[in-house]
């Protein structure tokens, strides 16, 4: 009886054994295609062991494009523009594929193998994803549960990103918390600084990383994140531009007109700042002087719920019905939301039925 | 059993149709059916790795498993035996033939695990198939699930243009589809007897 079951494991082992052998050897043999070079964006040139998919491939060169699925080619994230070598299109791929896109030459890169030259386009952004060490300078406290960080970098020393974009802020274990988070935070300063970023961080009760930010986070702690990351940019049109968002989706908005105001912009623009009560207002201020500085730049704080109706003879209620002081030209409108998904969802329904098309109003949602 | 191989061959594409009548390698047989050049492609692969992973088998079960005793071992033995075949079939394609990779290759991990392959070879050791008869069985059977898969495939892309009612859409009309093809093909059995 042990004598049968132990042969029986030793021969299914050994032939299956024997097979993986042999399988071993044949890939080290057949699936060698030596040192392969991909061209990215005809500026960069990465020299590469070629055999694997080219999703993997730049990963493993730290060059991070979007992937949900892991390279199974079953959430078509991982696009990108393949200009040679790289193989015919796989059925695979056409499922993921408008037409457009395949008159383009748009690829799934965990489809395309890499075995001989290639040469890519994939977004500048992309190159600029890495992961950043900083010390915090500054932390400003705006509200009772909104604070501001400002980190000044230290590994790599700038940062390029565009104003509107995100990063994410790691936080390390923590009391009782056992284990490191990322989360997003957007940037609230103008790109034009690249040495330093701002995040505008509210307190999220029981949240991880904003306990940490909010309770443990001192000046002159390090800290790290990666970005940045999304593509919740100001549009180059001459277009109305209005804003809208509260809380701390103030931070992406501070960074657009902050860049703005250094081009002396002069597209009109309205920002609604929607609040609870006069201690969420902050940075009214600074929001002030862009009203001096950029004639076509006006701010629109509404507050839903003012302490007492006496105290504050501004807007009062929600911000929508007072988006009519500033739309003048539905066509020529275009909407910029920061915010809960669903502020988003009933401003972007409410704009809509305003007439402005849905293609121009772009937004950031934040769960 | 002293059956001419040459009519193992025939019947196993028609009266005795692995698809249609036993029902074996259904789901990639769903799935990639939704064009005609793309079943194709799967097809042949499935030709390509029934016929010889069944003279394979043979091989490994007259040769191996039988003097030693542990015909038991069939299936696990069996399967091991069509997945390093198909992943070295694959290596081999993707590294000399790349015209023939990107057209059969891509398809061969899909039917590593294909059922219809793993039966075919069940099936030789059942009936008890001479060598010959074996590999008449797996081209046969090769061939004959091609047929199915691109009889679908064909239907499929005419449906396309068709209303279907919502809850149909898919798998739901395919099966129905490939149901009333098993039917028809029924008018098939009785000509000739393998089994």
């Amino acid at each position: 009886m042990i004598t049968t079951i132990l042969t029986t494991i030793a021969i299914v082992g050994g032939m299956a054994g024997f097979l993986a052998l042999l399988l071993v050897v044949a890939e080290m043999f057949f699936a060698n295609y030596g040192e392969v070079i991909i061209d990215i964006n005809g500026k960069r040139k990465l020299k590469v062991k070629g055999g694997s998919s080219l999703l993997s491939t730049l990963n493993e060169n730290k060059i991070y494009l979007a992937s949900a699925c892991g390279g199974r080619g079953s959430c078509g994230f991982c696009k990108c523009k393949v200009r040679s070598g790289g193989g015919p299109l796989l059925p695979t791929e056409k499922p993921f594929l408008s037409p457009d896109e395949i008159k383009d030459n748009v690829r799934l890169s965990c489809q395309v193998k890499v075995k001989e030259d290639i040469a890519i386009i994939i977004p500048e952004e992309i190159f600029n994803v890495r992961q950043f060490a900083g010390v915090v300078s500054k932390i400003e406290d705006h509200t009772y549960d909104i604070k501001e960080l400002t980190i000044q970098l230290t590994q790599p020393t700038e940062i390029n990103f565009k104003a509107g974009q995100y990063v994410q802020l790691q936080s390390p274990r923590y009391g009782k918390i056992k284990q490191k988070v990322s989360r997003a935070y957007s940037i609230s300063s103008s790109p034009d600084h690249t040495d330093y970023i701002q995040l505008i961080i509210r307190r999220v009760p029981d949240g991880i990383c904003t306990t940490w930010v909010h309770d443990f986070l001192k000046e002159g702690d390090e800290v790290s994140f990666t970005g940045p990351f999304g593509d919740f940019f100001i549009q180059d049109t001459r277009a109305d531009m209005l804003f809208v968002a509260g809380g701390s989706g103030k931070a992406p908005i501070k960074a657009m007109l902050e860049y703005l105001d250094a081009r002396n912009s002069t597209r009109r623009m309205g920002y609604f700042f929607g609040a609870r009560s006069r201690k969420d207002l902050y940075l009214d201020d600074l929001f002030a002087t862009w009203e001096k500085s950029m004639r076509n730049f006006a701010y629109y704080p509404v507050l839903s719920q003012p302490t007492e109706q006496c105290e504050w003879d501004g807007r009062c209620g929600y911000v929508m019905p007072y988006f009519d002081e500033f739309i003048q030209d539905v066509n020529n409108t275009e909407a910029y939301l920061c915010g809960s998904p669903g502020m988003i969802a009933a401003v972007v329904k409410y704009l809509v039925s305003k007439g402005i098309p849905k293609e121009k109003i772009y937004f950031d949602s934040f769960a | 059993m002293e059956i001419n191989a040459f009519i193992i061959f025939i019947a196993s594409i028609f009266t005795s149709n692995i698809l249609l009548t036993n029902f074996l390698g259904m789901c990639s047989f769903l799935s990639v059916s939704k064009e005609v050049e793309s079943s194709v492609g799967l097809g042949l692969a499935v030709v390509f790795v029934m016929t010889l992973t069944t003279a394979l088998n043979y091989v490994v079960y007259h040769m191996v498993l039988v003097p030693l005793n542990i015909v038991y071992l069939q299936y696990i033995i069996f399967i091991i035996v069509i997945a390093a075949f198909v992943q070295l079939t694959e290596m081999m394609l993707e590294r000399f033939s790349p015209v023939l990779y990107y057209s059969l290759g891509i398809f061969l991990p899909l039917i590593t695990v294909n059922c219809a392959i793993l039966g075919v070879s069940l099936f030789m050791i059942i009936r008890n198939y001479s060598f010959l008869q074996s590999i008449a069985f797996g081209a046969g059977g090769g061939l004959g699930w091609l047929l199915a898969i691109l009889a679908l495939a064909g239907i499929r892309q005419k449906v396309r243009y068709k209303f279907v009612p919502k809850g149909l859409q898919g798998a739901g009309l395919s099966m129905i589809i490939t149901g009333i093809m098993a039917m028809a093909f029924i008018g098939f059995s009785g000509i000739v007897v393998i089994q």
